[in-house]
């Protein structure tokens, strides 16, 4: 099973890099960009076919590793 | 196998006459994979084939100089048993196809030149060059080279101490990135690439080997055109962690008495390396290509023969010592695999699959390789501008002020508090002086780098500007206290097929070795980029010299911050005033016209020891080399360094204008600051040596004769405003 | 008194805390792989700064869950003094030895020069040999370290009493003007509730000689050989 994990920065933790593309877009004359925010993609094969079992575990792995829950959060996506 | 046709040879730019050669040595036709091995021997990068004939002339011994050029890099002795090792390297085409990683695997491939023979590298140098301001391309690749030049450097923990930054237009296609490192190891524990040993284990450490990169070394010596961004896929992606473990797994490994010999996978990866070191040591090598680690499936021999994936080793191992090596590999979660072993057969037999894939002969690969005498003109006299052809400056402090807020002299500090110069506790001299200064660890002694060069010199006169690229490496060395040692030499030149680019490159090598041969200073290491061009148009002819020099004592140097108030601010050297290809004449009446500075080497030597005794015997406060700008120039660099005003005095018996007298740009001088001028004026004149009291320091205002009065804070804004706000723009 | 490094995969500034501990030592530290959970009982346990796992997934991530770390934290909750400086910061900000966490710079460019800092407080074995609001210089080296932490986290380490340094002016006045990378507050450094624990990002290790450029990181070494020998 794949599980794709999107990390974010939690809203109102100012993100530097997010302003950098925004300003950059709007330099580049694409208009109408109310916010741009970075994060991460990590994507992972896993053996785990029950979805619920799987899904505690990349929350583990989430809690333990991929994100810093003081400043990111996280969302978890399984596809079979 | 396919059929070689003469439209794939030309893809792997082999010529007829090349190719003919290639069939004369196999013996046959060649298959797609020992092509592609020929080509890749005989780029230009690998070869040096248009270069050959005139390297060879520069004088590589000393009494100093335990390996010379020929190594993966030079080696000098340093003394206390002491050897720095050191080279610098081009990585320009790749850094224009995409700056952060072409820059970042410029640092990588040099460092791994450095530590493969034994040293712990402890200083970067980098010369940067890129095309003029207002270039749509230019800013996007100054941020990823700068960005790239620290990612790695900072992230493996080897101080940049020194560096250039200069804009030109020539360089608008073709941006230079020349990396240099320096290293420091034990004098009687060098590693070589020289195999020996029959049966002995070839071992490959390091990453795992990806498509990256394939025809790198082919890439770096073909002239660019407007689809050269098509080719990004080609360049290959840096890992500065892993060179970090590498780094400390190949010192620990050669701390043991494991390794015959020692070679990184550069440009050309396994191909180049591995004929190399059985090249050197007249010996055969079979690989069984299925033991090469790979990142990914279905690799073929061709593309893991020349795959240029970074941070890997090749190595070969005593007999019974791959345990050894595999437990320290591993302990630092590196990959380790015994992929072949020397024979004697002084071929290169490949394998795959259980079947011969490739078989060539290794000693006509490696060093019959083609060698060109490629036509040359000289590059016609240039006529020169005289102080008297310029008219004076209405105001020269204005003057200076443009010239300090221009795009080339204006302050570096955007640049280089980008990288990590402190790390590893032993700088002494940070970037922004004459040179960086590295503490030899746990001893008094320290090392002195730079690196130069004044292409508009070299257009105007190459011989004149070759010799003065090492003259100013020789000055900015002797400037800090050192006694400059070796150079290594970066040369980057347009197609050399032109006979007035091959015109350049002769000339240039001419003064150079000039230089060298007065200087006591010998070449003991280099690189050569040509077909540095965008549709038929040449870059400046660019000798870049990284030099490097000894102190001996390190609390007896030279800054170029004035010690305090009331010193005697005296230029060493004789000034006649010229302005020929100044950075005045260029910048201020726009004219790039005249004739390089005549170098007068004798003087050169004889201003430097002089400089340098005095340094050495704890006399002089403050010492700055003067170059481009000349005199107005080295006191404005001073005065911001130093936070502290100065008062520049035209002597009343100097006929040269003011203006020139200012700021042309005459060899073999310095500024030093000093609290007693009359002992350090009769020791020149007992040394025969040129000496004038200038004015003093003091206050916190600058002021130049025929000029009005500018304040210090008012210097350095101008000074440092420009980087940050180009960048920003 | 006995000093511990720990050595991670990318650690680069070990040895720069090993010659300025030994510096003020008058002895050898102590210099313990990150795979040796079981190293000797020590007075002092520092975490260089480098760029451990070459700073991938977050700097100090994955050096925060290896095996030494568990042992240091346990040893830090018992009260042994820790030091993490740069790169060692991040890694304790990781592992929740102090709050908070470092986020990318604001100009999103690495930085290293030297800057001025404040020291908050002298009642600590880590600067006891400085004087409460002295004004430092000490350079920093890093591409992550704008401090955060939440509004109540923030509160909660001014409250206490955490702040160890703050970015400061050379006429020691602190101001955005003074913010290298864009930490709340100016925050340079922090300590734990308890006060035995230190994370800051400038390098006192850099400048504990004259030849070097300075001194002002040599006390800060003194303080703790004096207040653990």
């Amino acid at each position: 099973m794949k599980a794709r994990i999107h990390v974010t920065l939690k809203n109102g933790v100012l993100d530097p890099q997010g302003k950098a593309i925004e300003h950059t877009l709007g330099s580049l004359g694409f208009d109408g960009v109310n916010e741009a925010r970075q994060g991460k993609f990590i994507e992972l094969d896993i053996q785990e076919t029950d979805e619920a079992k799987a899904r505690e575990t990349v929350t583990a792995m989430c809690e333990k590793l991929l994100a810093n829950t003081v400043i990111e959060n996280y969302s978890i996506d399984l596809e079979q | 196998m396919s059929e070689i046709t003469p439209e794939i040879v030309a893809e792997h730019g082999i010529n007829e006459e090349e190719y003919a050669l290639v069939l004369e040595i196999m013996g046959r036709e060649p298959n797609l994979l020992e092509l592609g091995i020929f080509s890749v021997m005989w780029s230009e990068h690998c070869s040096y084939k248009s270069s050959k004939k005139w390297l060879k002339t520069l004088p590589t011994e000393g009494p100093q100089v335990i390996m010379g050029p020929g190594e993966n890099a030079g080696v000098i002795d340093i003394g206390d048993g002491n050897a720095a090792i050191f080279k610098m390297e081009s990585h320009n085409h790749p850094s224009f196809i995409e700056p952060y990683q072409g820059a970042a695997t410029g640092v990588g491939g040099i460092l791994r030149d450095v530590f493969t023979m034994g040293a712990r590298p402890i200083a970067n140098v980098n010369a940067l060059r890129f095309g003029e301001p207002d270039h749509p391309k230019t800013r996007h690749l100054v941020s990823g080279v700068v960005a790239g030049v620290g990612g790695y450097g900072n992230c493996v923990g080897v101080p940049t101490v020194a560096g250039e930054v200069e804009f030109d237009p020539s360089y608008n296609g073709n941006i230079l990135v020349n990396a240099m490192t320096v290293g420091l190891a034990k004098a009687d524990r060098i590693f070589t690439a020289q195999a020996s040993g029959v049966g002995n284990p070839v071992v490959y450490v390091g990453s795992k080997t990806g498509r990256d990169g394939i025809h790198g070394a082919t890439m770096a010596s073909a002239e660019f055109d407007d689809a050269s961004d098509e080719k990004r896929p080609t360049v290959q992606v840096g890992d500065p962690f892993t060179e970090k473990l590498l780094i400390e797994a190949c010192l620990e490994l050669m701390q043991t008495d494991a390794i015959v010999a020692i070679q990184d996978m550069g440009a050309a990866g396994l191909t180049s390396s591995s004929f190399e070191m059985a090249s050197s040591g007249d010996m055969g090598v079979e690989l069984d290509l299925d033991q090469v680690p790979q990142r990914e499936e279905g690799m073929t021999p061709y593309e893991m023969m020349l795959s240029e994936s970074q941070e890997r080793m090749l190595i070969i191992l005593k007999p019974g010592k791959e345990d050894l090596a595999r437990s320290i590999m591993e302990k630092w979660d590196l990959d380790f695999a015994v992929i072949g072993k020397l024979t004697d057969s002084k071929r290169m037999v490949l394998k795959f699959h259980g079947d011969v894939v490739g078989d060539l002969p290794i000693k006509p690969l490696a060093h019959h390789s083609p060698e060109y005498d490629r036509p040359w003109v000289p590059t016609p006299d240039s006529k020169d501008v005289l102080a008297s052809d310029i008219s004076e400056a209405a105001d020269t402090t204005d003057a200076l002020k443009t010239l300090m807020s221009s795009p080339n002299m204006s302050s570096r500090r955007w640049v280089w508090e980008q990288y990590d110069h402190m790390v590893m506790g032993d700088t002494i001299q940070r970037p922004g002086g004459d040179a960086g200064v590295v503490r030899v660890h746990g001893t008094n002694r320290a090392l002195a780098v730079t690196s130069d060069c004044t292409p508009r010199y070299c257009k105007a006169n190459p011989v004149r500007g070759g010799a003065q690229a090492v003259a100013e490496t020789y000055r900015n060395i002797t400037a800090v206290g050192a006694t400059p040692l070796a150079i290594t030499d970066n040369m980057n030149f347009g197609n050399p097929e032109r006979p007035e680019i091959m015109g350049q490159f002769v000339g240039c090598i001419e003064g150079m070795r000039d230089a060298c041969l007065a200087l006591d200073y010998p070449v003991v290491s280099g690189n050569v980029s040509l077909y540095n061009e965008t549709n038929g148009k040449g870059i400046l002819p660019t000798p870049v010299i990284g030099g490097v020099g000894l102190i001996k004592d390190s609390d007896k140097t030279a800054t170029v911050a004035f010690g305090s108030e009331n010193e005697s601010l005296v230029l060493i050297g004789d000034s006649i005033g010229h302005v020929g290809m100044s950075i005045y004449l260029d910048v201020i009446e726009g004219r790039r016209e005249g004739n390089a500075p005549i170098v007068d080497l004798a003087a050169e030597r004889k201003n430097g020891e002089f400089v340098r005794s005095q340094i050495e015997a704890g006399f002089v406060e403050s010492c700055h080399d003067l170059s481009d700008g000349g005199l107005a120039a080295a006191v404005a660099d001073m005065v911001i360094a130093s936070n502290m005003g100065a008062e520049v005095i035209k002597p009343a018996d100097v006929e040269t204008p003011t203006t020139a007298w200012l700021f042309g740009e005459d060899q073999g001088r310095y500024l030093i600051s000093i609290g007693d001028a009359e002992s350090l004026l009769e020791a020149a004149e007992e040394a025969g040596v040129s000496a004038v009291v200038v004015g003093r320091t003091g206050g916190n205002d600058l002021t130049l004769p025929g000029g009005s009065t500018i304040s210090v804070a008012e210097l350095r804004e101008c000074n440092e405003a420009w980087m940050p706000n180009y960048m920003a723009g | 008194m006995k000093a511990a490094v720990i050595v991670f995969p990318g650690s680069n500034c070990d040895r720069d805390i090993q010659v300025a501990l030994r510096q003020s030592m008058g002895s050898e530290p102590q210099m313990v792989w990150h795979k040796d959970a079981d190293f000797d009982d020590v007075d002092l346990i520092c975490l260089p700064g480098g760029f451990s796992y070459g700073d991938y997934l977050r700097c100090g991530a994955m050096s925060a869950k290896s095996p030494v770390m568990k042992e240091v934290v346990a040893r830090a909750n018992k009260g042994v003094p820790v030091l993490g400086i740069c790169n060692g910061f991040q890694i304790l900000t990781e592992c929740g030895l102090v709050p908070g966490a470092l986020m990318r710079n604001s100009n999103l460019k690495f930085v290293c020069r030297d800057v001025h800092l404040k020291v908050e407080r002298n009642d600590t074995v880590f600067t006891k040999q400085y004087q409460a609001g002295q004004n430092i210089r000490i350079p920093v080296a890093h591409h992550d370290g704008n401090y955060f932490v939440d509004a109540d986290g923030l509160k909660a380490l001014e409250d206490n009493g955490q702040v160890a340094f703050r970015y400061s002016a050379e006429d020691g006045s602190v101001s955005d003007a003074s913010n290298p990378n864009g930490s709340l507050n100016n925050i340079a450094g922090v300590y734990n509730s308890k006060g035995n624990v230190l994370g800051m990002m400038p390098h006192p290790e850099r400048l504990c000689e004259d030849v070097l450029g300075g001194t002002d990181g040599r006390p800060m070494f003194d303080s703790l050989v004096a207040a653990l020998s």
